[in-house]
């Protein structure tokens, strides 16, 4: 572990508190991550003292405002590899930018007979903008389906992305099964057929080193909180020429370039996307989150976190009874189990009052429970303020659940 | 959520007892109704068989799969209800929802006391309430409250 690593929890305030009078271990940074007093300190510097509406007013604060929003752009430009500040767009998170994609510009370009592919390990918000397009334009959904250990099977990938596929959208990680997608490899067979590439970044931008050229995609989808920022923000980011042929979603204020009685015109990308006034102190509490993230080095933090998901796998799968999804390794840095005969809610019930904050149900992921044939599952997962000692304390939490419901 | 805070005082004997050996587990080939609910928050899923003859529920099952305390609770309503008037049943599940969520049920619940810890956890209590509601349903289409989506 780096330097930067084994120091970097003290950031995070949060992380002194207790649960139930045990120390807080939180294994749920995949719902959402917590904030350093790096975030929060220019959120509050921003209310503080630069507040105001941002590419409006001229007065001083007004233009603090708005350099401050639009050097966050280009902090998330410069970390995801962009080629041009303007091709992030900012949104709510992940599922605004997905649904801007499909209403915008799946919607416009699809008929009927043209295909959409997706895969059955998607997050909801991965599937039904598709499900949704499919009904309104005609065009046929269809999936790639998973190996048995969860991975894509890229064969019959081969198969289902043809000459009629004119979308693919898959995630880059799998937010159940810690399953690392190829995403290049996948983006290149769409892109033979002429197909577009949408890539649900909301597991991997947080966790992984993301350059968007290199990708292939685009379109890629991911959100603020999830990666040491605000909730409420997040970004769609669109190769310039996709974006400038989407519509906007949201019509009014700041979207538009002129306006007269019975027409308007619309203001360049990504204004056009930006209607209403925006989450300027999230935005800006984003471009705080990915300096933080940058300053400690993504290889770094993906080669930690890969470590926790990896061992956690390993060490979950050798307890007795209980059942462990996805590929051993290459893993992301999350694993979902169950404890024969505990429904998950029980479990995480459990480990609340061992101070052990995890997820449990179906992960917004209902066909792939359908898949792994399992109603629900528990989910531990990690980020840079976790560490081996979060793992002991896992193992001993399914101890302790596994004595209190043992039959 | 208070740190003197007692997994024991969610998880009474009772309730684990209940979920290791549901009590009127299964289907009745001859039941006048059947409910199927889901809690989509947890994936809880019910299937409620009731048999109404002359009035009363003559019998009751239940299959599905859950947390412990949805099975447990849906365990203990079906012995409580069994052999009661319709009328007394549907009262029963009724004062059991007002019981969970902190009002006076204004009755003796018995058993189904035993799950007075889950009304500290708003998240839980639908898991308490799940078979409570199929029982309404299947009683008593008309009145009672649409909850979640019926599956059969």
């Amino acid at each position: 572990m780096t330097a930067a690593l084994m120091t970097c929890k003290k950031d995070f305030p949060i992380l002194q508190r207790q649960v139930h009078g045990k120390p807080l271990v939180y294994l749920d940074s995949a719902a959402t991550s917590q904030k350093p007093v790096q975030v929060l300190e220019a959120l509050r510097q921003y209310y503080e003292h630069s507040n105001a509406n941002v590419h409006r007013s001229v007065h001083t604060l007004a233009e603090e405002a708005t350099a401050l929003y639009e050097g966050a752009r280009q902090k998330v430009a410069r970390f995801i590899g962009a080629s041009q500040p303007e091709e992030v767009v900012f949104t709510r998170g992940t599922t605004e930018a997905l649904n801007f994609v499909a209403r915008g510009w799946a919607e416009k370009h699809l008929k009927a007979g043209d295909e959409v592919v997706t895969s059955p390990m998607e997050h909801h918000s991965n599937l039904i903008p598709w499900q949704v397009v499919c009904r309104r334009t005609g065009a046929r959904l269809r999936f790639i389906e998973l190996n048995p250990d969860g991975t894509l099977n890229l064969e019959q990938a081969g198969e289902v992305i043809g000459p009629r596929t004119r979308l693919v959208a898959l995630s880059a990680l799998s937010n159940v099964l810690g399953t690392i997608n190829p995403i290049a490899e996948v983006a290149r067979m769409a892109h033979a057929v002429g197909a577009v590439m949408v890539v649900d970044g909301a597991q991997s931008v947080p966790h992984q080193l993301t350059r968007v050229m290199e990708m292939g995609a685009d379109f890629l989808a991911f959100s603020g909180h999830k990666m040491c920022g605000p909730t409420g923000i997040g970004v769609l980011w669109g190769k310039m020429e996709r974006l400038e042929e989407m519509d906007p979603i949201l019509y009014g204020g700041e979207m538009i370039a002129y306006v007269s009685r019975d027409t308007a015109t619309w203001a360049a990308v990504p204004a056009k996307f930006e209607g209403g006034t925006p989450h300027i102190a999230g935005a800006i509490g984003l471009g705080a989150a990915v300096e933080y993230l940058s300053a400690i080095g993504m290889e770094a933090i993906w080669e930690h976190d890969r470590y926790l998901g990896e061992l956690a796998w390993r060490r979950l799968a050798e307890i007795p009874g209980v059942a462990v999804y996805g590929p051993s390794a290459p893993r992301s840095g999350l694993v979902a189990f169950n404890i024969e005969g505990v429904h998950p809610h029980d479990v995480a019930q459990v480990f609340d009052s061992q101070g052990v904050a995890i997820r449990a149900g179906h992960h917004c992921c209902q066909p792939l429970m359908q898949w792994l044939e399992v109603g629900a599952t528990a989910r531990a997962s990690f980020y840079l303020y976790n560490d081996e000692s979060d793992i002991d304390r896992l193992v001993e939490a399914i101890e302790a659940t596994k004595r209190y419901f043992q039959p | 959520m208070s740190s003197d805070f007692s997994l024991e005082e969610l998880y009474r004997e009772t309730i684990l007892d209940h979920n290791r050996s549901p009590r009127n587990r299964g289907q009745l080939p001859d039941a006048t109704a059947t409910v199927g609910l889901l809690n989509p928050t947890c994936g809880d899923q019910i299937r409620l068989d009731v048999k109404v003859d002359a009035g009363r529920v003559a019998d009751i099952r239940f299959t599905g799969h859950g947390c412990a305390i949805s099975m447990a609770s849906a365990s203990m309503m079906t012995e409580a209800v069994k052999g009661l008037p319709v009328s007394e049943a549907l009262a029963l599940a009724r004062a059991f929802k007002r019981f969970l969520t902190g009002e006076d049920p204004g009755r003796d619940l018995g058993e189904l006391e035993t799950l007075k810890g889950v009304s500290q956890y708003p998240s839980r209590v639908k898991c308490a309430t799940l078979a409570h509601n199929a029982l309404e349903q299947a009683l008593d289409p008309e009145t009672s409250s649409p909850t979640s989506a019926s599956s059969s």
